[in-house]
């Protein structure tokens, strides 16, 4: 279970410094948690705490009862946190195969190497052997970015909008994919995202607005809120 | 012929050779030779004016290979060897030549290799040459390799080279001559550390109509090492010509890309690419969320740039 207590990030600017995140305070224990809010909110701020990549200004981050603030990004993936990038990193000379080996951590065959590939809707022969330099479109690095976190399968998988970047013929087989990643896995997804059909898969969603939580809650009692009303569209578009 | 355990070594490095290799072959051993084997379509014979050989393969030979490496381990030895390949109409062939270096001793090591390729029309050669070196002592090592190439109507010749690792100090010259219809493809990998130097100019004519030149370097530079690389491509006929050049550079390291090229006929397109730059961070950063350390992801990440 992760636990976030009290976390707050100012950044500095032109006028000082401007913050970021205030105060917020989450506990992670359900198996599918969506985080959903305006742009700019400090969704995917919070994504790069959780993982190691920026150090919170104050507030603690526990996980399985353990505090891992004062951790490194490498410290933390090893003790089971994974992270899937907004904008997936183009590496030039490392393959499709070398990356998932990489992240499984061990010894990975070309069968499961394909096998992870194929989860993620891509024909695993045509990719597998590829670079993952710039030939390789946003969508198809997006999905190699996916299958990187079910080779690694720790108890923590972080998505920063997995959806951002992916068309529509490739995002209906993205929530196949989601649906049954929530069925396999043994930990919790945490996925930062925009997109009703991704929160309709949550159990909890947490609202992030201004660098604070608005809201959250069971998604049977905040997605009807976020969509209800008169100004459903208006409401959602917002979010 | 028998092989020591360090002769073994380098040649592994070298030319992925474990023991004598098949079909021709020409093997070096402090400037002395070592062993040598000759087909029916390839031979290779012994300069009588000035230490080097040279090398035949009969017009329309298919198939077959050749292997001439250089294996140096006598501290204070300057080796300077001319070898020249002919390479008969027609014919398709392999050339893998090496170089390595084990100096244990306080006195510079050198090799100089001075190769010349005539590729007859129509022939096609692969020539992979891979530079290493070892050994704790003082001394230098050194390798200077000359390259002179000269391909024929239709000729196509491919040349892979890459010295990765102990070669403290390297002066590459390479010159190629293109006529019609030629093609020639050079891909180099280099990874200089410590305080080594590495100087690597290429001057490439496209004479002939039609012909075509693309070269690719790779390079990485760490510590306090200097890479500096000149790409010069003439065109000089209707022609088309690309260069890329490729750096990382890391630590206190220099890196100098000059690219020239110069169109002497209107019909010649040209086109060069260069870039230097550190590893991008978030590289790094990716790499550390699957659970390796900085070092262990920079490692990776090189050893990806130079495959």
């Amino acid at each position: 279970m992760l636990e976030l207590r009290h976390i707050s990030y100012a950044a500095a600017d032109e006028d000082g410094e401007k913050e970021i995140l205030n105060d917020i305070s989450l506990a992670v224990s359900e198996r599918f948690v969506a985080i959903t809010g305006p742009n700019g909110g400090g969704k995917s701020t919070l994504a790069r705490i959780i993982a190691g990549i920026i150090k919170p200004t104050s507030g603690s981050i526990i996980l399985d009862g353990e505090d891992i603030t004062g951790l490194g990004v490498t410290e933390r993936a090893r003790k089971g946190i994974s992270f899937a990038f907004q904008q997936p990193v183009r590496f030039k000379g490392i393959t499709v195969y070398d990356l998932l080996r990489l992240a499984s951590g061990r010894k990975l065959t070309v069968g499961e190497a394909c096998d992870y590939l194929s989860r993620v809707g891509m024909c695993a022969r045509d990719y597998v052997n590829r670079e993952v330099n710039a030939s390789l479109s946003g969508g198809e690095l997006k999905r190699i970015e996916i299958a990187t976190i079910l080779a690694r399968g720790t108890k923590l998988s972080i998505f920063d909008e997995p959806e951002a970047g992916i068309d529509l013929w490739s995002f209906s087989n993205l929530i196949n994919v989601f649906e049954k990643m929530y069925e396999e896995i043994n930990g919790s997804i945490l996925i930062i995202s925009h997109q009703e059909r991704i929160l309709e898969i949550a159990d909890k969603i947490v609202v992030i607005a201004a660098g604070r939580i608005s809201e959250q809650g069971p998604k049977d009692e905040i997605l009807p809120r976020l969509m209800g009303g008169a100004g459903a569209c208006g409401r959602l578009a917002a979010v | 012929m028998a092989l020591d355990k360090i002769q073994r070594d380098l040649l592994a490095e070298i030319a992925d050779l474990h023991g004598v290799p098949e079909g021709a072959y020409n093997i070096r051993s402090d400037g002395k030779l070592e062993g040598r084997n000759t087909t029916a379509n390839i031979d290779i014979v012994t300069k009588g004016d000035k230490p080097g050989i040279d090398i035949y393969v009969k017009p329309g030979t298919k198939n077959e290979s050749v292997h001439i490496p250089v294996i140096i381990e006598q501290s204070g030895l300057k080796d300077l060897v001319y070898n020249d390949f002919h390479i008969g109409e027609g014919a398709d062939v392999t050339i893998i030549a090496g170089c390595g270096i084990n100096n244990c001793g306080n006195q510079d090591s050198q090799h100089d290799g001075i190769h010349s390729f005539y590729l007859d029309r129509n022939a096609r050669l692969k020539y992979v040459e891979k530079h290493y070196a070892d050994g704790d002592g003082k001394g230098g090592k050194i390798m200077n390799p000359t390259t002179h190439i000269e391909l024929g109507e239709g000729a196509y010749m491919e040349m892979d080279t890459t010295q990765i690792k102990g070669v403290d100090s390297t002066e590459r010259v390479t010159t190629a001559k293109l006529g019609e219809r030629a093609t020639l493809i050079v891909r180099e990998k280099l990874m200089t550390h410590g305080e080594q130097t590495s100087h690597s100019e290429f001057t490439i004519d496209l004479d002939g109509d039609d012909s075509s030149a693309n070269v690719i370097s790779r390079g990485v530079a760490r510590d306090k090492s200097r890479q500096v690389l000149v790409l010069r491509i003439n065109g000089n006929a209707r022609c088309y010509g690309h260069s890329e050049c490729d750096n990382i550079v890391m630590d206190e390291s220099y890196v100098q890309a000059i690219p020239e090229i110069t169109a002497n006929s209107v019909e010649a397109s040209l086109v060069h690419e260069a870039a230097i730059g550190k590893i991008a961070g978030e590289q790094i950063t990716k790499l550390m969320t699957l659970g390796l350390t900085e070092a262990e992801a920079e490692e990776q990440i090189v050893a990806g740039f130079l495959k």
